[in-house]
């Protein structure tokens, strides 16, 4: 599954990338493989979402989500 | 004492870093921009008790050498080119504490350009609330750098730091944190070789950015890309290889030096906060508010100061008409110079408050919620959300508005927002459309609650709102939507604003307002002044001679007379001419001639609408005492016709034409600036004129 799929207050983990371009700036920002996140927002109208990630939050919009391959963990409401 | 130290300071966004940079400098500071780019440039000066100075420049918040806008190409060319005259002697990098691991990376890379570093751990407190703790002895040992702890808000550690400064520029270079040449070896070999560069990371960087780096002599330009070619470098995978590896380095270094506190995890304030600022429902619901709020204050607080400014300046012309011999010399600084100065004076009240808000608002971090929450609405006409602010922001003035998207890192993006920004009805409309509106709408209370005037000068901002996205929708048609847009955007915690941030960002935003926009306005309306004030040889000592027949003191009063020379030579002047020339051409909105001379010398700015209207109406008024350009107005009967001159048709037509014209040349000298080529600024001020010639068009005929 990808980072957009998650539903609100799900962790995972980061495993890969599926685009060289924006990975590079991911990973920039701390969305490293192995990474834990969290999807902690979803905008009023559904897009952009927003994760916590290596002690921050970041926001990023769905599609940009969609090229991050996730593990799901486990289901924690917020 | 002779060439002082200069230390560059860099650091993420959200750390901090403009704080710092405040403790360290007080008030001596300036902006300018970095040599060639028009990326604003804030160097400050930091003083010791003994004299000995150094110059501290702030650089663009970046997350990584690697820049993804065009203000953070400017943090590679300062540190990478020592011909570079911003070029410093050392570095600050300022990291938040509490959030260490993805500031490092920054840290990282700046650290293996081998320059005199220094690591200044700012937040120190948050971290120490969120339980984390930072050994600064063992993590300085480690990299062979100077690390400080501070907390810039209460100037924590700022002594210290500035002790260090002074001999920052002896410090030893930063041990190695990553195998750089391992990335690459041959290739950055081979630059190293070819460029004569000792630094194996430098090597690097350029053949990563040297397309972006101005300052390379061609044929060194061509070296690095055959090298890159024989040795099939792929610049994206690279960077990726080398991410990966510094935060490999990093999270050693975390795992020895910062130990974490097993803590409850309990929601923090942040979280609970935008539980209700980002809600579906209350969050939007909110954000109206606040800009309600916001407009509802710009209105209301600004009327009195806007007020007293322009008294000054009319109290100052009186004063200097009386004391300066009369001629044309006293005529230029009065009605050109000091006429156009006050033009733009009067609008700082207003620019003052409305960027006080924002200023409050970004500071606490409600701004990126607020591009959060509407990026995707903005990203339908073709915005993203970060054009929320510059938009905000051209209610008040354009010219700050569109100095403020260079924070819009897709140029596409940007150059949209640049073009429709100007649609936004900006303070300078404001009189404009109150004049008219006060002309023909009537006193009459909608409900018994609105007042018609009041909500007709609504429709009025919601016109200027719904053109500019409309514009954008069809900019995006046509500019296409190729490109990537990247909308990654740190959410930073909520934070009480900083009151000395606030108004030193006031001071800068107002200062760039007055230069900007002041020089054009001055420059324009002397041109106007002297289109106005002269006109074909002999016109106007036929028309001198004419009033000073004795005979006309039996029928009027010596000032009627002379304002009815005034308005007489207005007509005959150059500007008079041009009026009388475009007059076929705006006869199907409904505008004469007079009207004609306005929308001219409106493009010194839109308000001069004003001005030029009191002086062409003078003429009908019977009684020859002053009279307010609004009764004057009133009066005005067309000449053929005998009908009133302002008629619905004719005010609604004009203030359309007015909501969407492009009248202003400050706003057009600083697109051509952000665009560097003329291309856009033409192309806008087209689209915007056609726009309103068509509009009007249509209200005047329907409204007829």
């Amino acid at each position: 599954m990808n980072l957009s799929q998650l539903e609100l207050g799900q962790y995972a983990i980061i495993q890969d990338f599926t685009d060289v371009d924006m990975s590079v700036k991911l990973m920039e920002m701390g969305c490293l493989p192995g990474e834990t996140v969290q999807l902690v927002k979803i905008a009023p109208f559904g897009d952009p979402i927003s994760i916590s990630v290596a002690g921050y939050e970041l926001s990023l919009r769905r599609k940009e989500a969609s090229t991050v391959l996730v593990k799901n963990l486990q289901w924690v409401k917020v | 004492m002779g060439k002082g130290l200069k230390v560059a300071l860099i650091g993420n966004p959200n750390t901090g870093k403009s704080t710092l940079f405040n403790d360290l400098t007080g008030l001596n500071q300036r902006t300018g921009n970095f040599a060639g780019v028009t990326v604003e440039k804030k160097t400050g000066i930091i003083s010791y008790p003994d004299q000995t100075e150094i110059e501290l420049i702030d650089l663009p918040g970046i997350y990584s050498l690697y820049p993804r806008s065009s203000d953070e190409i400017i943090a590679f060319r300062v540190l990478c080119d020592p011909d570079n005259s911003d070029f410093p002697d050392a570095v600050i990098v300022i990291a938040d504490a509490s959030n260490l691991k993805r500031n490092l990376l920054l840290f990282t890379q700046v650290a293996d350009l081998k320059m005199p570093v220094i690591l200044v751990l700012n937040m120190i407190d948050v971290a120490d609330r969120n339980g984390l703790k930072i050994d600064a002895a063992g993590l300085s040992n480690a990299l062979n750098v100077p690390v400080i702890a501070v907390n810039a808000r209460d100037k924590k550690g700022i002594a210290e730091l500035k002790e260090l400064l002074r001999g920052a520029q002896a410090l030893k270079p930063a041990n190695d944190t990553i195998d750089v040449t391992a990335l690459a070896p041959s290739l950055i070999a081979g630059i190293q070789e070819g460029l004569g560069i000792k630094n194996g990371y430098k090597a690097l960087q350029l053949a990563h950015q040297h397309e972006q780096y101005q300052n390379l002599p061609p044929e060194e330009n061509e070296l690095i890309e055959s090298l890159e070619h024989t040795h099939s470098f792929a610049s994206q995978r690279v960077q990726t290889v080398e991410t990966l590896d510094r935060y490999k380095f990093i999270n050693t270094l975390i795992a020895d030096h910062v130990s974490q506190e097993v803590t409850l995890e309990k929601t923090s304030v942040t979280t609970r906060i935008d539980k209700v600022l980002t809600h579906k429902f209350f969050g939007l619901f909110l954000f109206l508010f606040i800009l309600f709020g916001v407009f509802q204050s710009i209105f209301s607080l600004a009327k009195y100061p806007m007020i007293f400014i322009g008294e000054c300046f009319v109290w100052l012309q009186e004063y200097l008409r009386g004391v300066l011999p009369a001629g044309q010399l006293t005529s230029l600084l009065i009605d050109g110079v000091l006429s156009g100065l006050s033009g733009v004076m009067v609008f700082l009240p207003q620019i003052i408050i409305l960027f006080a808000f924002i200023a409050i608002l970004e500071d606490t971090g409600y701004m990126a919620r607020v591009s959060f929450m509407m990026d995707k609405v903005m990203r339908k006409v073709g915005l993203n959300g970060r054009s929320v602010v510059p938009l905000m922001s051209s209610v008040a003035c354009a010219v700050p508005a569109i100095m403020s998207t260079r924070t819009i890192e897709n140029w596409k993006d940007r150059l949209i927002t640049i073009m429709v920004t100007p649609l936004m009805s900006c303070s300078a409309r404001l009189p404009v459309y109150t004049l008219l509106i006060s002309l023909v709408v009537p006193d009459y209370n909608v409900f018994g609650l609105f007042n018609l005037k009041g909500l007709t000068l609504l429709a009025m901002y919601l016109v200027g709102f719904i053109a500019a996205m409309l514009a954008a929708l069809v900019m995006k048609k046509v500019v296409g939507k190729k490109t990537k847009t990247y909308f990654i955007m740190e959410l930073p915690i909520y934070r009480m604003p900083k009151w000395s941030h606030v108004v030193l960002s006031l001071i800068d935003k107002s200062k760039a307002f007055i230069v900007n926009a002041g020089q054009i306005i001055i420059a324009v309306s002397v041109i106007l002044w002297v289109l106005s004030s002269y006109g074909p040889p002999g016109r106007f000592s036929i028309i001198e001679k004419k009033y000073q027949d004795q005979t006309l003191l039996h029928q009027y009063s010596p000032s009627h007379i002379l304002s009815l020379e005034k308005s007489e030579k207005l007509e005959n002047s150059y500007a008079g001419i041009l009026g009388h020339v475009i007059e076929p051409v705006i006869k199907p909105l409904g505008y004469d001639w007079k009207i004609g001379i306005a929308l001219i010398t409106s493009f010194a700015a839109r308000e001069v609408f004003i001005g030029t209207m009191a002086t062409l109406y003078s003429v009908d008024n019977p009684e020859g005492n002053i009279a307010s350009v609004q009764q004057k107005m009133k009066q005005a009967r067309s000449p053929i016709t005998g009908k009133p001159v302002f008629s619905l048709a004719v005010a609604f037509s004009l203030m359309i034409f007015y909501a969407f014209a492009m009248q202003c040349s400050s706003t057009l000298a600083v697109v051509y600036r952000e665009t560097k080529s003329w291309k856009w600024p033409v192309i806008q001020f087209l689209y915007m004129t056609g726009m309103a010639y068509i509009s009007s068009l249509i209200v005047f005929q329907l409204l007829k």
